[in-house]
């Protein structure tokens, strides 16, 4: 039946081979075009990631870093939030760290 | 005044590139232009059949880059068209009897006669591709709507704008518009996004096409077929004409498909 309203609507229903084609062919192309495979491309992010974390914490569950397509061009969009959690020993040294500092500028003044 | 030089290719074979050249050629010898075609698939020829050609060779391309002709000789006038030649590829030898300097040699003897050239190209990306795109002033790009006939023509498009042969213009030929229409089939909107170039011509599937080549009458001459009006639509656009798209089914309205769902008709 909802395929009826869909067909009222004029689309069509789930998502069909059409779309899969699309969307797979966008995937292929994005390797294509600048002619680095997946496994490369999954070696590559790792190597951003850990040059990253070498100078902040990096709140790796959130990273998005992907191929883009503009036009016929191909550039690397790199999503990669800081860690914000509060109870990593990281995140409290720092902030430890930060508050003794501050602490030693107002004894300056 | 010169000719054109246009190069059809592809990446994938089996697209339409034949199909396209011979029936581009007879639409643009119908709009009154001077036009020769030359088939650049050599060991694999093909355009004579499909112009209805094939009776009549006496000479072929290798036979005019080894010097065993004039070309003159090596070209074959239509039956029904004076101003429409054709040079037909050599069925025995193989790609690299002709060189990408020969044809940019040929192409230039025949430039000051003709408005148009048209090259019909090998598939791949080999000897025969560059032999078909050196003398090129523009490519057409004939693709398929199917993922692996857009991967290879994303891989020739690529390779022409490293040659500085682009910016190409694409034909999506084959296109089944009730399969668009359910959704089971990319449409020439989805495809042309996606190879983001300049589209020329949409040509829908049509079951005149391979009656047309068995008898060598291009289907552009068949004033019923979809194809062959898609045809002469895209000869029109090369020579400058600004020409709408066929509404083909992308943006069908709710009472189009009721109505033709009672009459039971395509567009
Ligand atoms: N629009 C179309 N509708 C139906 N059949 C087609 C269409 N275009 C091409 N064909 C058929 O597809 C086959 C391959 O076409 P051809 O022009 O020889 O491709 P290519 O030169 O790219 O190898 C032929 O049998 C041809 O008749
Ligand atoms: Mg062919």
């Amino acid at each position: 039946m909802s395929g009826f309203f869909d067909w009222m609507r004029g689309r069509s229903p789930a998502k069909n081979s059409g779309t899969v084609a699309k969307e797979r062919l966008q995937l292929i192309l994005v390797h294509d075009r600048i002619n680095l495979p997946p496994e490369r491309m999954e070696e590559m992010k790792a190597e951003i990631l850990a040059v990253i974390s070498k100078y902040v914490a990096v709140d790796r569950d959130n990273v998005d870093i992907a191929l883009q397509q503009r036009n016929r061009d191909s550039l690397i969009v790199a999503e990669i939030p800081f860690s914000q959690s509060h109870d990593s020993d990281e995140a409290r040294r720092r902030l430890a760290k930060a508050a003794d500092e501050a602490a030693d500028e107002a004894d300056d003044s | 005044m010169g000719a054109k030089v246009i190069t059809v290719t592809s990446g994938k074979g089996g697209v339409g590139k034949t199909t396209a050249t011979a029936n581009l050629g007879v639409s643009l010898a119908r709009l009154g232009k001077k036009v020769v075609l030359i088939d650049a698939d050599v060991g694999l020829r093909n355009l004579d059949i499909v112009m209805g050609l094939e009776n009549r060779i006496v000479y072929d391309l290798v036979d005019v880059v080894e010097g065993r002709c004039q070309l003159r000789q090596a070209m074959i006038k239509h039956k029904q068209f004076p101003d429409l030649f054709l040079i037909p590829a050599a069925q025995t030898r193989d790609k690299t009897a002709i060189s990408p300097a020969d044809m940019i040699q040929i192409t230039d003897k025949l430039r000051p006669e003709f408005d148009y050239i048209l090259i019909d190209s090998p598939a791949g990306i080999e000897r025969g591709f560059r032999n078909a795109v050196a003398p090129a002033d523009e490519v057409l790009i004939v693709t398929n709507p199917e993922v692996s006939a857009v991967r290879d023509a994303d891989r020739i498009i690529g390779l022409l704008e490293a040659n500085n042969k682009g910016p190409a213009k694409l034909i999506i030929n084959r296109v089944n518009p009730d399969m668009v229409r359910r959704g089971e089939m990319m449409s020439a909107d989805d495809v042309t996004d996606i190879l983001a170039i300049k589209l020329i011509g949409i040509v829908p599937e049509d079951e005149h096409v391979i009656p047309a080549s068995n008898s060598g009458i291009p289907v552009t001459l068949n004033e019923n077929s979809r194809a062959g009006a898609a045809f002469r639509n895209i000869a029109r656009r090369l020579t400058g004409e600004n020409v709408p798209f066929l509404p083909m089914n992308d943006s069908v309205g709710f009472f189009q498909r009721l109505a033709r769902l009672f009459t039971g008709q395509g567009e």
